[in-house]
């Protein structure tokens, strides 16, 4: 059981990945000692798996096609989905696999450069497969909200008195 | 047209907040740490309900009491949060903000001659309301070295047979002191001997960092003695919604209500509306918020003491009350040299009564990028007065 010093560490770390030991000190009260070692311990356990920013790829003007494909597979015999799911998951271009439940199996999400190269990757890597009966292509028209962050519209701040009681 | 003002509101002085406000108002590119409000917006789901509540098209009046809906949700998140029972039909008032419930608690309780006692600093309407309902007013001096907590020895220095009502207001604005239920206990006892009533403005109650709150009320013997204010402004991020709340004796309630009846009749609506979602589904965000003023309170204590300036732990509300007589300044110069030359706004301690003498109220309602950065100016302004 995750301790509530422990889910805060880990909280604040989510937010913002490049706080330091030191500063996580401050607004916790925690020792530097506790916290380094702590992060350590979870980065070798891999529950924290890796550190790095949220991109929001829309700004930068750069072209990038991303898709949630819904595909139902045929469960195999001693290892439901896992076997295809890890096969899935070697692709550089899958981004996200997800064993879902509902009217299809496995949830993935593929980036690629264009429509077309995302609609290849369908068409000649994933449906081919064997065990894949079906596919359902998504393509992702704008991003919203991400990890919790929400992306657009919520640049203006509203305004608060300079000075209240 | 002076002279046609009644004498008491002419004679009123204004906020001692309010001069510093315009001074404030004329210049750009100021970080202020002045606010006495959550840098947060009311959660989305408070929010949604108020619109929902809208599009359903209630924008009627309320019973003068507010929703019995709201003030049962109210008596649950008493009993279960507090262990304060209060009958919903007869105990509990929904106000126009907590600050209402202060003006009506004032003018339902006081009659000339009365003397109300207020802790200081605190809160800035709690004596002018007073005065407003012809009482006189005691200020008690609380220190930094002693936590600004309010103790029997400081009462019993201004204590006179006149006094009738005590104010509590912990967590404290300005200076974030908390009071547990041991610094509790003495007090009680000091109002049980005195037939003091206590009017226990405990608004920032759900920001208490260490420990658990302990409402005046829910102490032995308090409970019929005192008037339990609150509200949803500090807890949920909802000052503009204007809605709080009184509980107390049914009798007390009941006068209370009679001038809410006359002068506002209801709380808004859709205030009301919103508040009952908050109650019942803002717990989480509400944790989530408290916990974030728990790390920038940290941020800002850590980054006062580093730059050599005297601050003792403040466990409540969003405010740290630094100690700035080190730097030979006085509140006041140091809080307009500050704005002048670090465009840095910090309240000075005066502002909330005179024992706010060589303080500022910074609030840390901000973002942590914000803390940081006017921590770095304040480093820089005091770095050479020390």
């Amino acid at each position: 059981m995750l301790s509530e010093q422990d889910r805060r560490l880990l909280k604040l770390l989510e937010q913002d990945c490049r706080l330091t030991p030191q500063e996580l000190s401050i607004q916790t009260g925690l020792s530097v000692e506790h916290i380094a070692t702590r992060i350590h311990e979870w980065e070798k356990e891999k529950v924290i798996v890796q550190y790095r920013p949220l991109i929001n790829w829309d700004r930068t003007g750069d072209e990038k096609v991303s898709a949630l494909i819904d595909v139902k597979v045929l469960p195999q015999r001693g290892f439901g989905f896992d076997k295809i799911a890890r096969r899935l998951q070697k692709f550089a271009e899958i981004k996200a696999v997800y064993l879902i439940s509902g009217g299809y199996d496995l949830s993935l999400l593929i980036e690629g450069r264009t429509m077309q190269e995302v609609a290849l990757f369908v068409a000649e890597k994933l449906a081919p497969l064997e065990h894949v009966q079906s596919t359902a292509t998504h393509f992702v028209l704008r991003r919203y909200k991400q990890d919790g962050v929400e992306l657009t519209g919520g640049d203006e701040t509203p305004q608060r008195l300079m000075v209240s009681p | 047209m002076r002279h046609y003002l009644n004498p008491t509101v002419a004679n009123l002085p204004p906020s001692g907040i309010r001069k510093f406000f315009d001074l404030v108002a004329t210049m750009e590119g100021i970080i202020s740490l002045g606010v006495g409000e959550p840098d947060f917006v009311t959660p989305w789901t408070v929010r949604e309900s108020g619109i929902f509540s809208l599009e359903q098209g209630q924008t009627m009046y309320t019973s003068n009491s507010g929703l019995l809906e709201l003030r049962q949700e109210l008596t649950r998140y008493l009993a279960k949060t507090q262990g304060l029972m209060y009958n919903p039909e007869t105990e509990i008032l929904v106000t126009v903000g907590a600050s209402e419930a202060v003006d009506l608690a004032m003018r339902a309780l006081l009659s000339p001659g009365d003397i109300v006692l207020v802790p200081d600093p605190s809160y800035v309407s709690y004596g002018p309301c007073a005065t407003l309902a012809g009482a006189g007013v005691r200020y008690v001096p609380t220190r930094a070295d002693q936590d600004f907590r309010l103790r029997v020895e400081d009462l019993e220095r201004v204590y006179s047979p006149e006094a009738k009502l005590l104010v509590l207001s912990y967590p404290n604005n300005p200076t974030g002191a908390i009071m547990t239920r041991e610094d509790l206990l003495p007090i009680a006892r000091f109002a049980a001997e005195h037939d003091l009533l206590i009017l226990s403005d405990e608004i920032y109650s759900d920001l208490t960092y260490q420990g658990t709150h302990t409402a005046f009320a829910a102490l032995p013997g308090m409970r019929d003695r005192t008037l339990h204010l609150s509200g949803f402004s500090k807890s949920y991020a909802m000052t503009g919604w204007r809605i709080g709340y009184a509980a107390g004796h049914a009798d007390l309630i009941q006068a209370m209500t009679r001038i809410h009846q006359y002068t506002i009749l209801c709380a808004p609506i859709t205030a009301q509306v919103a508040a009952i979602e908050a109650l019942r589904a803002a717990e989480q965000a509400k944790r989530e918020m408290v916990e974030t003023y728990d790390h920038r309170r940290r941020l800002m204590v850590h980054g006062l003491r580093e730059m050599g300036l005297s601050c003792f732990e403040p466990l409540g509300a969003f405010y740290v009350f630094p100690d700035i007589t080190a730097t030979g300044l006085s509140e006041e110069d140091f809080a307009e040299q500050l704005l002048h030359e670090e465009k840095v706004a910090v309240v000075p301690g005066t502002a909330f009564g005179p024992s706010g003498k060589g303080h500022v109220r910074c609030s840390y309602a901000y973002s942590t990028e914000q803390l940081e950065e006017a921590l770095e100016r304040i480093s820089r302004f005091v770095k050479g007065r020390l």
